[in-house]
């Protein structure tokens, strides 16, 4: 399967073609995808777009959620 | 502002909006279907043709890839500019949608109840940890929990096993009487039964028990390991992931935003699938939770229905008579227990947005008043989660839906704005 590959955090990773931003994240070892407002990590809950917790910053875009997002070549993703 | 007109728009592309786009496709009626997810298929037929694993699914997406048919994918409704026309946005920009008749296929969603430790990275949906693996998400080796209730924790721990996750345990928390029940009753369809048979030869290996379920979960950085209590023991288990499913709600916000009529949880629906708004029709997980075989049934109805195939949709009302029967004896074996509504503490965090715990929730009456007084359900998700898990806790209900829908980019609401100005 064709690889693509993209950056999390500054950190160069490959995923599958077809895979989702929340995938890349998971792959570059990287725990969670934001921080709550008391400070605590959080990371994928619902996995389908509805609980908002896998937010995070794509190609300088803010609060893109990870789960509906396709991974896409050269993608930059800054987790919070 | 970019606007397109169709006769019919469906909203949600699963299984219900594929079967209603195909059915009024095939009187002629220009159709658009759209999702927030980049490919059609829903959560159970996730990633679209390309990834379709049983005949159905070819079926169901192959007759939704026509010409007559325009897909919206990625896209989310934020309001209802007026009656007919939908405000969206897709991810070039927001655009307006004109329709003459509008059908609601907008699914279902995970339940999550609050426990000690459900909010550490590694604790998810049961539904959504398989989505996100079926997303590219590396399992193989992973240890997993499975806790909850219902058919779906089975079919996630048969698929994760498939993907090499190493599956402790499956935790149900209905009684041994009940499933064996809810074994008969299956054991009266042939196709239920064959699927049933299938999924336990899959998950040969992994312990299942019933009067089970979660206590908390624990962990530093990430979920380290989860305690389950069986009755009045207690048994801890090291884990990668935890998975819950503490069934599925529909969802209702959408139609509740055009003025449908919602009770128990459900959209509201005549034998025609249309709702108390003429020509908003609504089918599939979004009318109460039936599953698969239902959901297509009423998104045909509803597909046909709303394009004038009057006869082709009364032929099918009686086959969906069985499925709404089947759907409720799953509802009474699978009901929660009331111990689940004990299992938070204090300092449980209950909405996840705003950080707003048990404890505080516990000195309010009403959804309304938590929410002007703690910020309850007003963050992103806004209530979609806290709202589902205090509706169980304490009995409230939430108030109707207020445009926008959905989480929008200001740029797609001063769009309309400047357009008219132009």
């Amino acid at each position: 399967m064709p690889e693509i590959p993209l950056t999390v955090n500054g950190l160069r990773v490959h995923v599958p073609a077809g895979s989702v931003v929340a995938a890349a994240i998971a792959l570059a070892n990287v725990t969670s995808t934001r921080h709550s407002v008391n400070g605590e990590a959080r990371a994928p809950l619902c996995g389908m777009g509805v609980c908002f917790e896998c937010r995070v910053t794509i190609n300088g875009h803010a609060h893109m959620l990870g789960c509906q997002t396709l991974c896409e070549e050269g993608m930059e993703v800054i987790t919070t | 502002m970019s606007q397109q007109a169709v006769d019919v728009l469906i909203v949600g592309a699963g299984p219900a909006g594929l079967a209603a786009a195909s059915s009024a496709a095939g009187s002629g009626a220009r159709v658009a279907l759209m999702d927030d997810n980049p490919t059609a298929g829903g959560q159970i037929w996730r990633g679209g043709l390309e990834h379709a694993t049983t005949t159905r699914a070819r079926h169901w997406l192959t007759h939704a890839s026509t010409e007559a048919i325009t897909l919206y994918a990625r896209t989310r409704v934020i309001s209802q500019v007026q009656p007919g026309v939908l405000l969206v946005e897709t991810p070039t920009g927001a655009r307006e949608i004109c329709f003459q008749q509008l059908i609601l296929a907008s699914g279902a969603r995970e339940r999550f109840l609050p426990f000690p430790g459900w909010t550490l990275p590694g604790v998810m949906g049961a539904g959504g940890l398989q989505a996100l693996v079926k997303g590219g998400l590396p399992i193989a080796g992973k240890r997993i929990v499975v806790v909850g209730s219902g058919p779906l924790l089975i079919a996630v721990a048969a698929f994760l096993k498939g993907k090499g996750a190493r599956v402790q345990l499956i935790a149900e928390q209905t009684s041994w009487s009940r499933l064996g029940r809810f074994g008969l009753q299956l054991s009266r369809s042939a196709g239920k039964l064959r699927q049933a048979q299938s999924l336990g030869w899959r998950l040969r290996g992994i312990p299942l028990r019933a009067n089970s379920w979660i206590k908390k979960a624990q962990g530093s950085e990430r979920l380290e390991m989860v305690t389950v209590q069986r009755g009045k023991r207690v048994e801890t288990f090291p884990c990668d992931y935890l998975a819950c499913g503490f069934g599925l709600v529909p969802n209702t916000e959408l139609a509740s935003a055009l003025g449908c009529v919602i009770e128990h949880g459900a959209v509201q629906v005549d034998e025609r699938q249309q709702t108390n708004c003429p020509g908003i029709f609504c089918a599939g997980e979004a009318t109460g939770i039936g599953g698969l075989d239902l959901a297509l049934l009423e998104g045909q109805i509803a597909g046909f229905a709303a394009t004038g195939q009057t006869e082709a949709a009364r032929a099918l009302f009686s086959a969906r008579e069985r499925e709404r029967r089947f759907a409720r004896q799953l509802a009474s074996s699978f009901a929660l227990r009331d111990e689940l509504k004990h299992l938070a503490e204090p300092e449980t965090l209950v909405c996840r947005c705003e950080d707003v715990s048990y404890g505080v929730l516990q000195e309010h009456l009403t959804w309304r008043g938590a929410k002007l007084q703690t910020r309850c359900g007003m963050g992103p998700c806004q209530g979609r989660i806290c709202g589902t898990a205090t509706s169980f806790l304490f009995g409230w209900t939430p108030d109707s839906v207020r445009p926008p829908v959905t989480v929008a980019r200001i740029a797609s609401l001063v769009y309309t704005h400047e357009d008219q100005e132009e």
